[in-house]
């Protein structure tokens, strides 16, 4: 099987097991305060990574180059109070414009 | 599915779930075409959304796979941004009190947008609070993947992604779902210390450690700061 096969099978298991769990464990295992805490940060610390890695990241090199000014126009359009798909347009026609000419 | 009659409005729930569920379904268009973008074949594109069916870790499969990242840092990131909907599903327990067949359906369905507007509707009482739940998870399944088909079909008719500004589009997605999550310094000091680590560990670990590696600074915080 191939690696983009397994990526696709293995995780959609693992999350549906991971909501299933959800609504099969006794409350109080994972209602305490610390536990709370880290949930809401795990998403944080992810996503933003992966805005770093797919902003800079070039294989093993870090690059600056047109995706971080379609990057930079969305961050502004989230700060203006852009929608989801304005914003990303935004980014995506940024950025196409500065690789295209 | 058997929806309990309670003294709520439906109309106004529906209408609460259905301004969530059609412009977040329209996001999966986005997800298609970065899925595309990233290699994926229009098949696995469309499993993902139909079997995995939570954003952002959709997202994650498709951008750890696109940079050159293993399929074990794949599932190991993307698992772990699913692992909110587990505690989702714990809030849910004692309004939805499923079984058999629709524990399935509703564990499935259990992702930010259904918890969100089932809570949303609290003051309204648990029928509503159920209503909610029900019509917006299959709201947004319905839309998420009929967009995440047209968005793979799309890319895969344009080519180039960069041409089309896919390759920034993807990181712009990932900025815009964070963003609203960035509500207090230690969030914010978090997420800056993420994008810190994963650009100093990009030129000396392999593709994909640098986001998942950043779970440790969550765990740091969460652990340490009030």
């Amino acid at each position: 099987m191939s690696a983009l096969w397994i990526a696709t099978l293995v995780t959609s298991l693992i999350c549906f097991l991971l909501k299933l769990l959800g609504y099969s464990l006794p409350e109080s295992i994972l209602n305490r305060p610390v536990i709370q805490r880290i949930n809401a940060l795990i998403p944080i610390a992810l996503l933003s990574a992966l805005v770093a890695v797919q902003t800079f990241g070039n294989g093993k090199s870090l690059t600056i180059d047109h995706r971080l000014a379609g990057v930079l126009v969305a961050a502004i359009a989230l700060r203006l109070g852009a929608n989801f798909p304005i914003m990303m347009g935004l980014a995506a026609l940024t950025s196409a414009l500065i690789y295209n000419f | 599915m058997s929806l309990e009659e309670g003294s709520f409005n439906k109309r106004a729930v529906l209408r609460d779930s259905l301004a969530v569920a059609i412009p977040v379904g329209t996001y999966g268009a986005a997800f298609g075409a970065a899925s595309i973008a990233a290699g994926f074949s229009v098949l696995q594109t469309c499993l993902l959304s139909l079997l995995l069916f939570s954003g952002a870790s959709q997202f994650a499969v498709v951008g750890v796979m696109g940079a050159g990242g293993s399929p074990l840092s794949a599932i190991a990131t993307g698992s772990l941004l699913g692992l909110r909907n587990g505690l989702y599903g714990m809030r849910m327990t004692p309004i939805l009190k499923l079984r058999g067949m629709k524990k399935i359906l509703g564990a499935q369905l259990t992702i930010d947008e259904s918890t969100g507007v089932a809570i949303g509707q609290e003051t309204r009482g648990n029928s509503a609070s159920r209503y909610g739940f029900w019509a917006t998870g299959i709201g947004v399944y319905v839309f998420w993947n009929l967009f995440t088909l047209l968005g793979a079909l799309g890319a895969q008719a344009i080519g180039d992604p960069s041409a089309w500004g896919l390759d920034a589009a993807v990181p712009a997605a990932f900025l815009g779902l964070v963003w609203p999550r960035l509500i207090d310094m230690k969030s914010k000091l978090v997420a800056l210390s993420a994008i810190t680590l994963a650009l100093l560990l990009i030129p000396i670990a392999p593709a994909g450690v640098p986001i998942i590696a950043t779970v440790t600074i969550a765990i740091i915080a969460g652990w340490k700061l009030p």
